[in-house]
């Protein structure tokens, strides 16, 4: 715990990068609290009146047009400063590196549920190796959540039909706290969860052993291809890049898409997402808008586990 | 014994002269209106406090003691809603507002007595309505968001209706006060000789005509979804919850601006004759006003940077937040050199004044951190923002909204305060809010998300130091409002201009007359010359 960052060192380089943030914008403010509180309570004192009857003198100052611009462009200067750098690193927070092991999560009234790539489940506890970067992909099935990490000094909300996201790479290993941080009914404040980040051997064992322990679980991956193969997506799309009675599914994550009002998208998660539920809101140019919706088929982890499943059809 | 005599000359003309119910509920004077709306908004600022107290002896051990969860998350709904809704918006406003703005303009009422009077009951309509929902209280916090609302079985659909009827009210109020302002300014009172509590209350009028019909039929959205079961926010019915948040902000960060405005004009109004020294960057500070009110309609994204809204957006919102700084500091550099060189009296208004400078500094370079994306995504909804928003709006705002109840005290009720007893509470009031309050920017920082019921044992220490803070600050408020209470019924006559100041309402009887001025005064000159001006005689005394 320092006098800067009440909370002790980061648990990760952004976290680091952050509390460089929030240095920069203390020593910047300490500045002007000592300038303006100086200021204030120097003058409060000096001119102060010491009997009430005896009036001093006063000036008669109305302004200075010079010292009022120097205290409008001086600011203007540092808090565009501030904004740089906070976006700068802001943009460290929401990029994650390639490659990062992606972790689903689901908000319910008050639990979390994690969902490993190798299909396991866990409810309250999240368990990653040490220095390799993981993506949590998050929606809620309720109401909105937020998952905070007060560690990383991250957070992100959950949100009910949509899917956001949040990456950390830890750097030491260690228990860490996971808080609920938008309120979401009577047991929010005891909705909170760890984060358990192990040593690479150590996680090996742990994982391979709960995987033996698992034996029901389907890899999420697997899952998302057999449900792809078994609800007969593929009639219409293909895999190989050829385009049939819709577009093909080949390197579809993350590619832009034309649509057929001129507006282009990110095939995201929320994209892929909605045109399963929703299919014909945003359609592709050159396609008719004829696909059904799998809105009463498709189970919210089926739809996770088809979109894990997408991002590895290259 | 001259103070009595003149106190039976002026009962006859004084707005309080006429008594009984009938006269108070129909009356069209603007002085009498705002002191109904005071009484009523004061009514909420207690019962807010109350429960602010409950909440913090709650937090004094991590888990549930003497309530349940559900009771806390109901005590800080209301909290938020009554403190914000039915007294933070309209005290300064409606209640000094009404009060002050037709004499410091030189005027015989506000233009439009009649809806003024409509003003306040439709106010205290949506007040009943609100009061009533709480037959089954909600637990969504002062920010409605949905779908939580849209979902739970409270009477989320009537406060939402008694929240729409009391912006009505705030609508109307601000309408009469723009055209008041307009057309009913003395002879010789140009835009540059108004004082500055005038474009304060003009700035903020402008923002509750524009941003409060936002939030209204943010409400009725929210009312149709919940009972004609059409999805505006909820996904499981086709909507969208971000939109709500939009909306929502859309007035709520103006509404920030609304709070705090009118403060800053009271402290404008304040430093000049209480440091017998002209106001410095008259119009530096009239036009920070207006930029900070404009300002205030771009920059409700920052509430929502962890939200799942586009990080574009993001950026966007953060930049033009920065911007606020800019004209904040402005006022702040002038209030300070005000003081320059004056001759400062330390008496009540001019100390809770300066606190408010003190306290709103403390806020507003709190600011930053959480218009700054990388800082914001860390610190949002943790008791930092609990502790930035107090210094800004109850360090701020409530400062200034004590300093004007001194200042204007012997206008209103023509009886003096005890300074002493006034100084004593204050000194509380000053510890007090400090030791509450800093202590949740530690906490915030450490990690506290706000709205706990409950809380791991690491965060207790700190948690024990702000509910104790909390003693000596409630303590403090209660000597300040048993001195103001007393003093109103039995305080020494006041004279018509205690602090020798030059606006106008200072220039006619305490308590005014019912028609404010005997003689509609006329203007010659700014209300701040104050000091001696170069190769001229004495300073006017």
């Amino acid at each position: 715990m320092s006098l800067f960052t009440p909370s002790g060192a980061g648990a990760s380089r952004v976290a680091g990068e952050i509390d460089s943030v929030f240095i920069f914008i203390t020593l910047v403010g300490l500045f002007f609290f000592l300038l303006t509180q100086g200021f204030l309570i120097y003058f409060a004192i000096k001119y102060r009146r010491r009997k009430r009857e005896e009036e001093e003198e006063t000036p008669y100052i109305t302004g200075h047009t010079l010292l009022e611009w120097v205290w409008i462009v001086i600011p203007t200067i540092l808090v565009m400063v501030m904004f740089a750098y906070g976006f700068k690193v802001y943009r460290d927070i929401r990029m994650p590196p390639p490659g990062a092991t992606e972790i689903n999560v689901t908000g319910k009234q008050w639990f979390f549920e994690f969902k490993y790539p190798d299909g396991r489940s866990a409810i309250n506890e999240v368990r990653i190796p040490v220095g390799k970067p993981v993506k949590f992909i998050l929606t809620s099935r309720d109401v909105i959540h937020s998952f905070y990490l007060p560690d990383f000094r991250i957070k992100q909300d959950l949100l009910p039909g949509a899917y956001t996201y949040l990456w950390l790479q830890p750097e030491k290993t260690g228990t860490f706290d996971i808080f609920c941080a938008e309120y979401c009914g009577v047991g929010h404040s005891i909705m909170r969860a760890k984060l358990v980040v192990m040593g690479q051997q150590e996680y090996d064992a742990w994982a391979g052993g709960a995987v033996a322990a698992a034996p029901g679980a389907v890899p999420t991956v697997a899952r998302g291809k057999k449900l792809v193969e078994d609800s007969g997506c593929l009639a219409c799309h293909s895999l190989d890049g050829t385009a049939k009675v819709g577009p093909t599914l080949k390197g579809i994550y993350g590619r832009k898409v034309g649509l057929t009002d001129g507006k282009t998208v990110i095939a995201d998660d929320n994209y892929l997402r909605e045109s399963l539920l929703e299919p014909n809101t945003r359609v592709v140019k050159g396609f008719q808008p004829v696909m059904p919706t799998f809105k009463q088929t498709l189970k919210e982890e089926d739809i996770a586990a088809i979109i894990a499943y997408l991002k590895t059809v290259k | 014994m001259s103070a009595n005599s003149d106190e039976h000359t002026l009962s006859a003309h004084s707005y309080l002269a006429e008594k009984g119910f009938k006269s108070w509920a129909t009356t069209l004077d603007h002085k009498r209106i705002g002191i109904m709306y005071l009484y009523t908004t004061l009514l909420f600022f207690f019962v807010g406090g109350v429960i602010a107290l409950l909440m913090r002896l709650e937090l004094l051990t991590p888990g549930p003691s003497m309530m349940s969860d559900h009771t806390y998350n109901v005590l800080f709904t209301m909290h938020g809603n009554m403190m914000i809704f039915l007294f933070v918006i309209p005290a300064i406003p409606s209640a000094l507002g009404n009060f002050f703005i037709p004499l410091l303009v030189g005027a015989r009422d506000v233009a439009f007595p009649r809806l003024n009077l409509a003003s306040y009951w439709i106010f205290v309509a949506g007040v009943l309505v609100v009061l009533g929902s709480l037959l089954s209280p909600m637990d969504t916090g002062w920010t409605f968001y949905t779908p939580y609302s849209a979902k739970i079985a409270t009477a989320v659909t009537a406060i939402s209706f008694g929240l729409f009827l009391v912006g009505m009210s705030s609508i109307l109020t601000g309408l009469n006060f723009i055209v008041t302002i307009h057309k009913l300014r003395t002879p010789g009172m140009t835009w540059y000789r108004m004082p500055l509590f005038i474009w304060a209350m003009y700035a903020t009028s402008i923002m509750q005509v524009i941003a409060t019909p936002v939030v209204g039929v943010t409400f009725l959205l929210l009312v149709a979804e919940r009972v004609l079961d059409i999805g505006f926010f909820d996904p499981a019915k086709g909507g969208d919850p971000l939109l709500f948040q939009h909306f929502f902000w859309f007035y709520s960060h103006p509404a920030v601006y609304i709070m705090i405005i009118p403060a800053m004009g009271i402290i404008s109004e304040i430093i000049p004759p209480f440091a017998r020294k002209p106001i410095f960057g008259y119009k530096a500070i009239a036009y920070s006003s207006l930029a900070i009110a404009f300002i205030s309609f771009i920059v409700w994204g920052h509430h929502m940077f962890v939200s799942g809204m586009s990080d574009v957006a993001g950026a966007i919102f953060s930049f033009l937040t920065f911007l606020v700084a800019v004209p904040t500091g402005v006022k702040v550099f002038n209030w300070i050199a005000t003081l320059y060189k004056g001759s400062i009296i330390l008496d009540a208004p001019m100390l809770y004044a300066l606190t408010f400078i003190f306290l709103f500094i403390i806020g507003g370079l709190t600011g930053p951190f959480l218009a700054a994306l990388a800082t914001d995504v860390q610190l949002h909804d943790t008791y930092f923002v609990v502790a930035h928003f107090h210094y800004t709006i109850m360090g701020g705002t409530v400062m200034g909204y004590f300093a004007g109840l001194h200042y204007w005290f012997p206008k209103m009720t023509g009886r003096m305060y005890s300074e002493k007893i006034a100084k004593a509470a204050w000194l509380f009031i000053f510890l007090g809010f400090n030791i509450t309050f800093l202590a949740m920017f530690v906490l915030g920082a450490e990690g506290m998300p706000r709205r706990w019921a409950e809380y791991p044992v690491r965060f207790q220490p700190l948690n024990i130091v702000a509910t104790i803070g909390s003693w000596l600050l409630a303590a403090g408020v209660v000597i300040m409002f048993v001195n103001l209470v007393r003093s109103a019924m039995r305080g020494e006559m006041a004279p018509g201009n205690p602090w020798r100041a030059l606006t106008l309402e200072w220039q006619t009887p305490s308590p005014p007359p019912t028609e404010n001025f005997e003689e509609i005064p006329e203007v010659t000159d700014w209300p701040y010359g104050y000091g001696k001006k170069a190769g001229t005689g004495p300073s006017p005394k």
